[in-house]
């Protein structure tokens, strides 16, 4: 552990200890401590599930720890909820914004606590000069009456600052502020951090941009496995040390991987553009598990959701068999026998209030009617054979899907494509949020499915899924494929490394 | 399936049809006329109307839209059917004409969902207004009056003792029914209203199939034009005003979840009639129309309270 050697001087703005979170089936943080000093830019470090975001939602009152305890400048304080983090002077900005588009800079920097003139009547006047204050104290250029919707992402942010300012902050979290700004936005968003240093605020600073950890931080912390790895003056340890520290996590679970010989070529992907994407070129063969890396927003869900039609692609060549595919819609993919499993099974793979026969059908209901007529002995048999196949445990076939657990809603939406006979299954996070059990199940699943010489693209945040479970890894970066590594060979530090844009 | 799962799986059906059965007793007992066998063919055939209504309507609601346009449908279709029919085409024709009115109106509330991306709300409030307006125009706002007897008889006729506007709805209801429950189509619906991105990730053509129920609502609604001119022996462009209202209860009092994905026909159908029986039984019992409206407008909240009550505690 780190020595704190403050040495006689004033407590640290911000000390947790021990704090220990679990979730159903996971231990997200298993007694972490963490000291922000005032006036420094804490860097938290980690890989995704590390558990930075869950210690985050602690600090900011969002979610409640096991137990552990937080001192605020020395003192003990028992966080209540997100309303008693903002009284005691902790500040959250999240990646995605929380503004009011139509409402102006002022307006939304004093939301929810307008200056008034009596009788509930906004003093317009003063709510834009002590806004204009705000902007200016953070050494920012923002018109405060103009409507935030007209500024820049950068802009944007710094009225989100602003707004987290009020009152007196002492702790300011910020999550990968800089992953929508330019360069040049950048530059006046650390300019702004620079002036809250000099105030003493202390901030907590997450980015998977490493480059960023010594352009703006005083300390760095490391996370992993929901454990505090080591924390560090910036400038003590190397870029590549750091990646160290955050890989090698611990292999908690066994992975069934059957390796198969691979086949002839199933999938090729040339020249996928579209949104973030650029130029994304790659192939999955018969037989073989390819896992899509990288961190969040990195491009992997897109390059999912571009070659199986949900969101088709912009421009790039997609072919299945050899033969080119007109991708409008999904069903282009799934009649040349292209499954897909999105990444949130409630909203995007299940209609959750049907049951689970109608559901395990419904990719299959062309081949199970004729002129337009359900076949319902072949309709129950399909959803049978799949719920003894896959051993979902439902009470029955009729059972509506939202009573079933995470794991066998999985296991329906993996069973779906079973039964439509499709040889090339796209899934997106293969096993998120369900129980150690069913993930071991849908692992042998695709083995199964490998073995009768389907092809898989596995897009995973799970580091070690992805090296337990894939044949070949590709990591994304960017919107781009930067690395392809053979999975018998690769390590944790080489894929954290492509994924974080450091070159071995 | 056992019948105890089966009356746990009809569970919601079995208690609209309770309620039926409870006001029908209730009204028996206070007015002697309500079980004359005559005064319940009356009743059917009162509701006939607003049950074929309805029955496209269910559609829509299960599949997670709203059709407001339904009773401006009725008139648009009535008048065009009835200038058909006096201009001297043949009736099967004339009633194809009104029946492809109404489908039309429906393609054109479908297409403005799918294709526009409008809230349905919207795109069949604005129906609701151009095809009263277009109803109005085409006949310079006067009723259209007078057909002969071959098309009257599909209000008037009697077969083996049964009004035929109750054999056509019991029709409407039968073909309805399977489509919703036996088809491809059907079971399309009900997936695209529980969930419609899960559905379209399936490769289910969604646009396609949630425009063809605004198209059948629109052909129901054209299915009661006819029936409702040939009663009235008139088709007036003022016909049909608030009948989106009373579908619209009669869906949700038969247990469709406006939020979409789930429902049934039997249900709307017993929806239908609990209206129907209701007005006749407060008209027997001489309650101001005014005063109607008032314990209709308690039924049809005290229905949903009621459902959404059992649905809450302990799923």
């Amino acid at each position: 552990m780190e020595p704190s050697q403050t040495g006689g001087e004033a407590p640290p703005a911000l000390r947790m200890r021990g704090i220990r979170k679990s979730f159903p089936g996971v231990l997200a943080l298993d007694g972490v401590d963490l000291e922000v000093r005032a006036g420094e830019v804490h860097v938290l470090l980690g890989e995704n599930g590390a558990g930075k975001s869950t210690l985050m939602k602690i600090l900011s009152g969002a979610l409640r720890s096991d137990s552990g305890t937080i001192e605020l400048a020395g003192r003990g304080v028992a966080i209540a909820g997100p309303a008693h983090a903002q009284a005691l002077g902790i500040r959250i900005i999240y990646q995605e914004l929380n503004l009011v588009p139509q409402l102006s800079a002022a307006e939304n920097i004093f939301l929810g606590c307008e200056p008034t003139r009596g009788f509930g009547v906004v003093d317009r006047a003063r709510l834009e000069r002590e806004a204009g204050e705000k902007l200016a104290a953070l050494g920012v250029r923002v018109d405060p009456v103009r409507p935030v919707q007209e500024l820049g992402i950068a802009q944007q942010q710094m009225v989100e600052v602003a707004k987290a300012l009020h009152g007196e902050a002492r702790v300011l979290i910020m999550d990968e502020p800089t992953s929508a700004l330019t360069e040049s936005e950048i530059e006046v968003l650390f300019a702004a951090i620079q002036s809250l240093t000099a105030r003493g605020v202390a901030i907590v600073y997450i980015s998977h941009r490493l480059e960023e950890v010594e352009r703006i931080g005083t300390r760095v912390s490391v996370l992993r496995d929901g454990r505090h790895v080591a924390t560090h003056r910036v400038g003590e340890l190397s870029l590549a040390e750091l990646v160290r520290l955050m890989a090698n996590r611990e292999l908690k679970e066994h992975f069934p991987k059957r390796r198969v010989a691979r086949g002839e070529e199933l999938l090729r992907v040339e020249g996928l553009r579209g949104g973030i994407l650029q130029d994304v070129a790659f192939s999955v063969h018969r037989g073989e598990v390819v896992a899509l890396a990288g961190l969040l927003g990195a491009g992997r869900t897109e390059v999912a959701r571009a070659i199986t039609g949900a969101d088709p692609p912009q421009a790039g060549r997609v072919s299945v068999h050899g033969r080119e595919l007109a991708l409008r819609a999904p069903r282009d993919a799934i009649r040349r026998g292209m499954g897909f499993l999105p990444e949130d099974r409630k909203t995007q793979g299940l209609v959750l209030e049907r049951s689970v026969a109608e559901n395990l059908a419904l990719p299959s209901a062309p081949r199970l009617s004729r002129f337009g007529w359900m076949k319902r002995a072949a309709e129950r048999a399909l959803a049978a054979a799949a719920v003894a196949d896959l051993r979902i445990k439902t009470p029955s076939l009729e059972q509506k899907v939202v009573l079933l657990s995470g794991g066998n809603q999985q296991k329906v939406v993996l069973g779906k494509w079973l039964a439509a006979d499709v040889d090339l299954l796209v899934i997106d996070e293969p096993t998120r949020g369900i129980d150690v059990a069913a993930k071991v199940e849908i692992y042998e699943e695709m083995n199964r499915l490998t073995a009768k010489g389907a092809g898989i693209l596995m897009v995973s945040s799970e580091l070690l899924e992805v090296l337990g479970m894939s044949d070949r890894i590709l990591v994304m970066r960017q919107g781009r494929i930067v690395a392809e590594l053979d999975a018998r060979g690769a390590t944790q530090e080489q894929v954290l490394r492509a994924a974080l844009g450091q070159a071995a | 399936m056992s019948a105890a799962r089966w009356l746990a799986h009809q569970g919601r059906q079995v208690g609209t049809l309770a309620g039926l059965v409870l006001l029908s007793g209730l009204l028996s007992i206070l007015s002697p006329h309500f079980l004359s066998v005559s005064n319940l063919l009356n009743v059917l055939e009162q509701t006939a109307i607003n049950a074929v209504i309805a029955v496209g309507m269910t559609f829509v609601i299960v599949s997670g839209g709203i059709d407001l346009s339904v009773g401006s449908i009725v008139a648009f279709s009535g008048v065009l059917l009835a200038s058909a029919l006096q201009a001297g085409l043949p009736v099967p024709l004339a009633v194809a004409a009104g029946l492809a009115a109404g489908a039309l109106c429906g393609l054109l509330n479908g297409l403005l969902v799918t294709r526009g991306r409008l809230p349905p709300f919207i795109a069949t409030l604005g129906m609701m207004s151009v095809a009263r307006g277009m109803a109005l125009v085409f006949t310079e706002g006067r009723p259209v009056s007078g057909f002969e007897a071959g098309f009257r008889s599909l209000a008037t006729g009697r077969v083996l003792g049964v009004p035929t506007p109750v054999l056509a709805a019991a029709l409407v209801y039968v073909a309805a029914h399977l489509l919703l429950t036996r088809t491809r189509f059907g079971r399309y619906v009900y997936a695209i209203g529980g969930n419609e991105e899960a559905t379209r990730l399936s490769g289910v053509a969604v646009r396609f199939h949630k425009t063809m129920v605004y198209v059948l609502c629109g052909a129901t609604s054209a299915i009661a034009a006819v029936l409702l001119t040939a009663r009235l022996n008139s088709a007036q462009p003022i016909a049909g005003i608030m009948y989106e209202l009373d579908a619209i209860a009669a869906t949700v009092i038969g247990g469709t979840s406006l939020l979409g994905g789930s429902g049934s026909l039997g249900g709307t159908l017993v929806g239908a009639l609990i209206m129907g029986v209701l007005r006749n039984g407060l008209n027997l019992l001489g309650v101001s129309s005014f005063l109607q409206q008032i314990v209709i407008g308690v039924v049809i909240i005290v229905a949903v309270l009621v459902d959404s009550m059992l649905k809450r505690p302990g799923r």
